[in-house]
């Protein structure tokens, strides 16, 4: 009697707590919402070291902590989550600890797969971003397979960073755009030597530093609100724009203007810098910071909006370093499997009042 | 004891707060300024290898109480930010902010070099500031052009009066960068300054380089990200001339490329953000991985000893384990 009264209470409550955040969400909704979040998940250990847990239940209560965050996510209308479950420093911790989270996560690959898994509920698309090949082999096959199993889903997606580092995303960002950028100098030369020199020479100016700067003024001259969804979409013109051949006079919209705003700003000695490097950069195309952000691992994703990194500490270790140069970093100081509703209302109401006030700043400016 | 400082209660993270915005905050007093000793002399000597602890070793009856030699951190940046703010709370022009923010960098400049701090890096003018109104960008190349100028001017007259030993025994109470021993170094897009700017740069860090003081890093014209780029396409160049091959770029390589291979301790240690903005707003990307970062609520021409001081107290208690080591 007193537990079905009990389990009754439980349910009102549980009921009441649902209701009351789906208000709070609603009136969140009202403002800006963040269209992508990110998570450090630090603490796990010292949680368990703190409720007396056995080793490794800390990563267990993680990942509860996670589905939770997911949810919410999810019902506010958050798009992207990415989190830093496992850093390639992380493989540096003693030998059953790095096996104990291979297992927990090959276990819960598993379970997020199932049929009446929060991912199918919600329509959850799965990204494992990071150096795959330094995962064993089962937790590999089952990252591809739960990638592959969700990518027709499109309600919210989750990127799950595991043998990350930005380092490493960046090198492998810079070995790809080396790559690529020998391979736009051998057709180059190619097209050269079969069309004569008048025609590389005209692709070469286009390809120099010019089209460094039009990128960097595309990406510069929006309000840091605006620019995480906007200069995507500048970068993507010009990525495509490159691509197809088409030169950069093609480039359209607040771009242009941008640039030409910028250059008219400019004193004497830059229009000079520029037009050296003009002379000297027609001999071959360099690589730009498009060609370096599209060879990315988060290149599926818009950058984060907020940055969340719990446990107190106040650190990036390695986690997006790219990708949060304008990014906001909250740290409370609880610990993951610690965290709340509140601490995401927290992040999304700070989040609002500097999107006003930047917003207000362009208008005045 | 140089310093007295009153006791604070300091966490090892700030709080987890609401920030209002900070132009709408009264104006903030000064802080009352710590008294230091006029007789305070220190021997710059070689670095210990220490990873944690400032290079330079320093007496240990010239640190504050509460701080440790060997938890200084070695390599400090700084973003200066909050300066228009400053002026507008008083009803200044922007230019007074950014007068005051200079002062605040001396003295700021002047506390590292007490400490034997090895390097400081300042976020001087970002990329992203090229799209501020165009009489505010003169009026800052301007400020920065006379600040370089001065210190040459300084640095000539100081040379022609000074013997060797003199210069290695330093006094503490600088009244010009030249004073302690500094080496100056430039960082960030210089083709966009004019040429006269430029050829100053070049001058000043000629005539600073075999300084073996405190390294200052002023990132002008710069971006995290473009510092990665340009790293990269020198490194194409490489690929291209057949000297590497793709698959042979590794950290080390991006490292050596970065403008900050103008110093032997490239990642800072700590950096601090004023102003109360929580974001580092594209300054040395690849350099803060594993930074401790320290985000003060006053504005950067508020930003004196101790705030300072209270920044090093916090970084003194942050434990850092680098994603390796056991908790």
């Amino acid at each position: 009697m007193e537990k079905d009264r009990g389990d009754s209470a439980n349910q009102f409550f549980g009921g009441f707590g649902s209701f009351l955040r789906k208000c709070i969400f609603r009136i969140l909704s009202m403002g800006p919402i963040p269209n992508h979040i990110a998570f450090i998940m630090d603490g796990n250990r010292r949680y368990a070291k703190k409720q007396g847990m056995e080793e490794g239940a800390g990563h267990k209560a993680g990942f509860l902590a996670l589905m939770k965050i997911l949810c919410y996510c999810y019902e506010l209308g958050v798009k992207y989550l990415t989190v830093y479950a496992f850093s390639i420093e992380n493989f540096k911790r003693k030998p059953e600890e790095v096996q104990s989270l291979m297992d927990l996560m090959l276990e819960k690959i598993g379970e997020l797969l199932k049929e009446e898994s929060v991912v199918n509920q919600y329509g959850i698309r799965l990204y494992f971003i990071g150096n795959l090949n330094l995962l064993s082999e089962p937790v590999r096959v089952a990252a591809e397979k739960a990638m592959a199993a969700t990518a027709k889903n499109t309600k919210t997606v989750l990127l799950i960073c595991v043998a990350y580092t930005s380092y490493d995303e960046i090198v492998h960002a810079v070995q790809e755009s080396c790559k690529e950028n020998r391979n736009e100098i051998e057709t180059l030369y190619a097209s050269k030597v079969s069309n004569g020199v008048t025609e590389g020479v005209e692709e070469g100016e286009i390809n120099g530093t010019t089209e460094h700067d039009v990128q960097g003024s595309c990406e510069n001259s929006l309000s840091e609100s605006q620019a995480l969804n906007t200069t995507r979409a500048c970068n993507g013109v010009i990525g495509v724009e490159k691509k197809k051949g088409v030169t950069l006079r093609a480039i359209q919209g607040s771009c242009e203007d941008k640039w030409d705003e910028a250059t008219s700003r400019t004193s004497n000695g830059v229009t000079e810098g520029v037009a050296d490097s003009k002379k000297k950069q027609w001999m071959h195309p360099t690589i730009k910071l498009v060609d370096i952000e599209k060879n990315m691992y988060m290149g599926v994703a818009p950058d984060p909006e907020i940055l969340i990194r719990t446990s107190g500490e106040n650190r990036l270790s390695n986690f997006l370093l790219w990708q949060t140069t304008n990014c906001p970093l909250y740290s409370p100081s609880a610990l993951w499997p610690e965290i709340g509703l509140w601490h995401l209302i927290w992040a999304v109401l700070n989040f609002q009042q500097s999107h006003y006030y930047f917003e207000k700043k362009r208008k005045q400016s | 004891m140089l310093f007295s400082l009153s006791p604070t209660t300091l966490t090892s993270s700030p709080r987890f707060k609401f920030h209002s915005c900070p132009h709408l905050l009264p104006p903030k007093p000064p802080p009352p300024r710590l008294r230091a000793s006029s007789q305070a002399h220190h021997v710059i000597l070689e670095d210990s290898g220490s990873f944690a602890g400032a290079g330079a070793a320093v007496e240990e009856n010239i640190l504050p109480a509460g701080l440790r030699t060997e938890s200084l951190p070695r390599h400090v940046a700084l973003v200066m930010d909050g300066n228009r703010r400053w002026a507008r709370l008083r009803g200044l022009p922007v230019g007074s902010g950014y007068e005051a923010g200079v002062r605040s960098l001396r003295a700021v400049v002047e506390l590292c070099c007490k400490l034997g701090i090895r390097v400081l890096s300042v976020f001087a003018f970002s990329s992203e500031n090229w799209f501020r109104p165009q009489v505010e960008v003169e009026f800052l190349m301007e400020l920065f052009e006379r600040g370089m100028r001065d210190e040459m001017r300084s640095l000539l007259r100081h040379s022609l009066n000074q013997s060797k030993m003199e210069r290695i025994l330093i006094c503490i109470h600088g009244f010009g960068l030249h004073l302690e021993n500094i080496r100056i170094s430039v960082i960030g897009d210089s083709s966009k300054l004019s040429r006269s700017l430029q050829e100053l740069i070049t001058r000043t860090e000629e005539a600073t380089k075999t300084n073996y003081g405190l390294q200052l890093i002023v990132a002008v014209s710069y971006s995290g990200q473009y510092d990665i780029v340009q790293a990269c396409q020198k490194i194409a160049v490489k690929v291209k001339d057949g000297l590497i091959e793709p698959n042979d770029i590794n950290e080390s390589l991006i490292e050596q490329e970065l403008e900050t291979n103008c110093t032997k301790f490239p990642y800072p240690d700590l950096l601090i953000r004023t102003s109360g903005e929580l974001r580092i707003s594209n300054f040395l990307l690849w350099q803060l991985a594993y930074t401790e970062l320290f985000f003060a609520q006053s504005l950067w021409p508020d930003f004196g000893e101790v705030e300072f001081l209270e920044a090093l107290k916090a970084f003194q208690e942050r434990h850092r384990r680098y994603g390796g080591r056991d908790f």
